[in-house]
């Protein structure tokens, strides 16, 4: 057993449920007890298109959230969009399909120890995994309030049932086609200066973290960040995923965003060099 | 139920089974533990590891491909004081054996790397990695010229001694590639590894430009498997005493028996690993299986097997 990756298991897992909804797929995947294991930020790497498929490498997904005690054992759910092949082929996958699972990997959003003001900031099908925090932030007596945001109505992902975990949200659309028009990183400034908000917590995509970083990098806000980069593998051995960041003693690495993040500090990311070389 | 032999040797390095991972494509070794016990196969490539530090390219670095992908590292990696104080103690608690791969700028940085390794302990070979394509410039991808190759490799031997086995890595992108395999074999490598990946470049026509941020990158995965076997098959009929590490594209116990066929004494999995993470152990037991199917009694009688002149029934 590895230090890294230490609770990751490849399993045969059931694809329990595929529903459409809205432009996203919901996919309820039966991963028995490992969904104990589970927690909010980690993402699961599923095979795609079968045994003769040319595409040779995983697919990253979010677990938005995890039951343990659901009628079929224990399961997660990941909220994905059809947009490439590999998504595409998943999203096809009728009930009863089994998939091939490498799960849980990658960091966790840090919980922290007393019951805080907690901001929780989602952009586009990135917000899925907000939710299941939620729940976990709520039950630690946190207060949770959200703000969601997207280019237009159909691309915000905001269950009925997650809303219950959080105390306010509020939408923004850049087209004004649901909640306000805006961009999600607008009211942030205006939140950290007026309420006593001890942590960010953020997944979306990499512009608006960005965007979020600039706001709290300086203040005593802590800003939780799931980062988005294309990976081959999502175990480490890839080298591909990479982030430039610079730890609190000035060490400038270049760490992997499968098993270094996806989430990080956002402090310690160098956004401003994201795709440049060191 | 039959019983098989399955070890292999390259050069004087024994191993008990023929399966390895592919430098660069495992790391240093500990991301796999979770999925498979490093002792259970051959051995551990590791990552090529070079004297300072180093940051690597930038991201995006890679691309998928029909069958394959593009990487563009470009040799990330710590630095061979800190790989020697913390990677390769842990390798040798694991009880894995271990390849090291290094790569240099210069010819005196492959002389510097083999010096440091020299006094170490628990390391089965040297792998010499001249072939990495993902530098800035072409010229410094020494294994597309015999003359540097054999210069980099001399550099190597006359460090380290006679005592590790050299192995040096070497690229398909070459016309003469039994030309490379000759001068490397002449500056004192004991065997080769073949391929490295093979270059390619993908445009990304969102943006219209290249989409790796070191414009091109290595291909890999079954899309480069032919290249692999035919350039196995070529070095073994010219240099038939000397071992060759096969890899490029092994994705199954099949792939591997024709590596084997064609002249391989071992074979390296690399991107098979990425799609999944257990790829190394399934490899070699569908292997093992396949061998024992075929009547073969020890894995070196499959060696070189395709430059038989008869088709010889197996018992």
């Amino acid at each position: 057993m590895g230090e890294i990756n230490k609770n990751a298991q490849q399993l045969k897992a059931v694809l329990v449920s595929n529903k459409r909804v809205g432009q996203y797929h919901q996919l309820i995947v039966n991963i028995g007890d490992v969904a104990s294991l589970c927690k909010p930020g980690n993402f699961v790497a599923i095979n795609v298109g079968g045994d003769t498929s040319r595409m040779v490498l995983r697919r990253a997904f979010a677990i938005s959230r995890v039951s343990t005690n659901s009628i079929s054992g224990g399961t997660m759910e990941l909220i994905v969009a059809p947009h490439g092949q590999g998504s595409t082929w998943l999203c096809s996958q009728g009930e009863g399909s089994v998939l091939d699972v490498v799960v849980p990997l990658g960091t966790a959003f840090g919980i922290p120890t007393e019951p805080v003001h907690v901001l929780l900031v989602g952009g586009g099908y990135g917000s899925a995994p907000l939710f299941g925090l939620a729940e976990v932030l709520n039950a630690r007596g946190c207060r949770v309030d959200m703000l969601l945001g997207a280019s237009t109505a159909s691309k915000i992902y905001a269950p009925m049932e997650g809303k219950r975990a959080v105390n306010s949200l509020r939408i923004y659309t850049e087209d004004a086609t649901m909640g306000q028009a805006g961009r999600v990183t607008d009211p942030i400034k205006a939140l950290v200066d007026d309420m006593n908000i001890a942590v960010i917590y953020s997944c979306g995509p990499m512009a608006m973290l960005s965007a979020i970083d600039s706001i709290t990098r300086g203040t005593e806000v802590v800003h939780q960040c799931a980062v988005e980069e294309s990976m081959a593998c999502g175990i480490g051995i890839c080298m591909t995923c990479v982030l430039p960041t610079k730890d609190s003693d000035g060490n400038i690495a270049m760490l992997r965003s499968c098993i270094d993040g996806p989430v990080m500090d956002g402090e310690n990311v160098m956004w401003d060099s994201v795709g440049k070389s060191l | 139920m039959s019983s098989l032999d399955f070890s292999t040797t390259l050069a004087n390095a024994w191993f008990p089974a023929p399966i390895f991972t592919a430098s660069g494509c495992a790391s240093s070794g500990s991301e796999l533990a979770q999925f498979f016990d490093l002792h259970s196969i051959g051995g551990v490539v590791t990552k090529s590891v070079m004297t300072k530090a180093r940051h690597g390219r930038p991201t995006p670095r890679m691309a998928e491909t029909p069958s394959g992908m593009l990487n563009s590292i470009g040799l990330q990696g710590p630095g061979i004081d800190a790989f020697i104080a913390k990677d390769i103690p842990y390798l040798v608690e694991q009880k894995a054996r271990i390849i090291v791969s290094i790569a240099g700028e210069t010819v005196e940085e492959y002389a510097t790397l083999a010096r440091k390794l020299r006094g170490v302990s628990g390391i089965s070979a040297i792998e010499v990695n001249i072939s990495c394509p993902n530098v800035e410039n072409r010229g410094l991808v020494f294994a597309c010229d015999p003359d540097a190759s054999r210069r980099v490799i001399d550099g190597v031997r006359r460090t380290i001694g006679g005592e590790l086995p050299i192995i040096a890595k070497l690229s398909p992108d070459v016309t003469d590639l039994v030309h490379i395999a000759r001068s490397v074999v002449d500056a004192g490598a004991d065997a080769v590894a073949l391929i490295n990946t093979v270059l390619g470049m993908v445009i990304n026509l969102d943006t219209m430009r290249p989409h790796l941020g070191g414009k091109t990158g290595g291909l890999s995965g079954p899309a480069i498997r032919p290249i692999a076997v035919r350039a196995i098959y070529q070095v073994h009929a010219a240099l038939p005493n000397v071992p060759i590490l096969g890899m490029g594209g092994v994705a199954s116990g099949r792939d591997a028996l024709e590596m084997i066929a064609a002249g391989a004494s071992g074979v390296s999995i690399g991107t098979a690993s990425f799609g999944n993470p257990s790829a190394i152990p399934t490899i070699q037991n569908e292997l093992k299986e396949l061998l024992i199917a075929k009547g073969f009694t020890s894995l070196r009688d499959a060696i070189g097997f395709a430059h038989r002149t008869e088709i010889a029934d197996v018992d």
